[in-house]
């Protein structure tokens, strides 16, 4: 499990042609740097950035997924924030809320404790956990041409979606968003119910 | 000695000891519930099986309770207001959840039966039933207590106008004296 994967997809790269043709999609993000990336692809009030609550990615995007059904939600957190709650793909499975996706940016590492090896570069396989808890569209991507075709399906697809993306464990620039709870808050939800926000 | 399912102290026209989960699911109704978040529970079994015969309600069920703040937490951010329904043993699981209500001031309403307090059988369920007010608060909810029928409906109420109305976290605590105790030697 060393530091060996450089020739694996650019995480930056990724998330901004995950996201290039998002329209209105909500996205949350969890902590550490798929907050980072996703900011880096471009700062809107739809992305709800979480800067801890670890495990909660995916469960949020659930909630806001079946509160606005008519919009794509798509979550994008880590292999280790996901490993974290597999319980979640299994309540998520069983509920089958199709304008749901769940993107795992998977560096087999926890890079931002130091880069200690995780448990999907151990053996586990976040597909296979995915696939057996009941999700139909599963998909690993390894190569810019499975990229361009899960980004292809991302916004479009029918029914709830998981994908893990082999990544590489490199560095990139810095990319932080507000952190500030609240103001992540207020115009989450003003972007998306107007002036009821605030009642 | 014996453990009497309890009974109200003071009987009310209004309401007797087993009709309080559909004043709950009423009170719900009233608050425009429309997310319900919960995991298997004696005590709230009666008001699981309403809310998911409401066709205004999704109920969702988890493996565990931290799911459930998360959950309701993006589903408030997203428009749709809802209520978790859990037991006090899973309150320990909650803690590090709650600090997105904390920390960003998002709406959460928790009604949790309680065990380990009132006649209780299982030793194992006594030591979270002990510290749940306090985990709760140490974690930023404000917590009410209801511990017989004619408190349910009102405390319901008001804790849920609570939570939306100030976007604080809040648990009403429903008494084991109320549920009654669970019998294990039937």
């Amino acid at each position: 499990m060393s530091v060996t994967n450089s020739n694996a997809l650019n995480r930056r790269v990724v998330v901004a042609r995950l996201l290039r043709d998002r329209g209105d999609a909500m996205v949350v993000t969890s902590l550490g740097n798929p907050t980072f990336d996703v900011s880096a692809a471009g700062d809107t009030p739809l992305n709800f950035y979480l800067w801890g609550a670890m495990g909660g990615a995916s469960m949020m995007g659930l909630g806001m997924a079946i509160a606005q059904p008519k919009r794509r939600m798509v979550v994008i957190t880590g292999d280790g924030e996901m490993m974290m709650s597999l319980g979640s793909l299994a309540t998520i499975a069983c509920e089958k809320q199709a304008n749901l996706a769940i993107v795992v940016l998977n560096n087999e590492h926890y890079a931002e404790t130091g880069m200690q090896p995780a448990h999907a570069g151990r053996g586990v396989d976040l597909a296979g956990v995915a696939r057996a808890t009941g999700f139909k569209d599963v998909s690993a991507v390894n190569t810019e041409e499975e990229l361009e075709s899960l980004a292809l399906r991302l916004f479009s697809s029918q029914e709830p979606m998981f994908a893990t993306i082999r990544i590489s464990t490199a560095p990139n620039p810095v990319s932080l968003p507000p952190r500030d709870g609240p103001l992540l808050r207020s115009r989450f939800r003003e972007a998306i119910l107007g002036a009821a926000a605030s009642k | 000695m014996t453990t009497p399912v309890s009974s109200p102290q003071t009987p009310s026209t209004h309401s007797t000891s087993t009709d309080w989960p559909e004043q709950i699911f009423r009170e719900l109704q009233e608050l425009n519930i429309k997310q319900v978040a919960f995991v298997p529970d004696a005590g709230h079994s009666a008001l699981i099986v309403q809310c998911q015969a409401s066709p205004d309600m999704r109920a969702v069920s988890l493996t565990t309770e931290e799911e459930g703040i998360a959950m309701l937490a993006g589903g408030w951010l997203a428009g749709e207001c809802g209520v978790m329904l859990m037991q006090s043993s899973g309150v320990g699981n909650c803690i590090n959840m709650l600090s997105l209500n904390n920390e960003c001031r998002i709406p959460m309403f928790a009604l949790v039966t309680m065990r380990g307090e009132w006649g209780e059988f299982n030793p194992w369920q006594v030591p979270m039933g002990k510290s749940t007010q306090q985990a709760l608060e140490s974690a930023g909810v404000y917590v009410y207590r209801a511990d017989s029928a004619e408190e349910i409906a009102p405390t319901v109420r008001a804790a849920g106008q609570m939570a939306f109305n100030t976007r604080r976290a809040v648990a009403v605590l429903i008494g084991q004296r109320l549920i009654g105790t669970k019998n294990f030697n039937k």
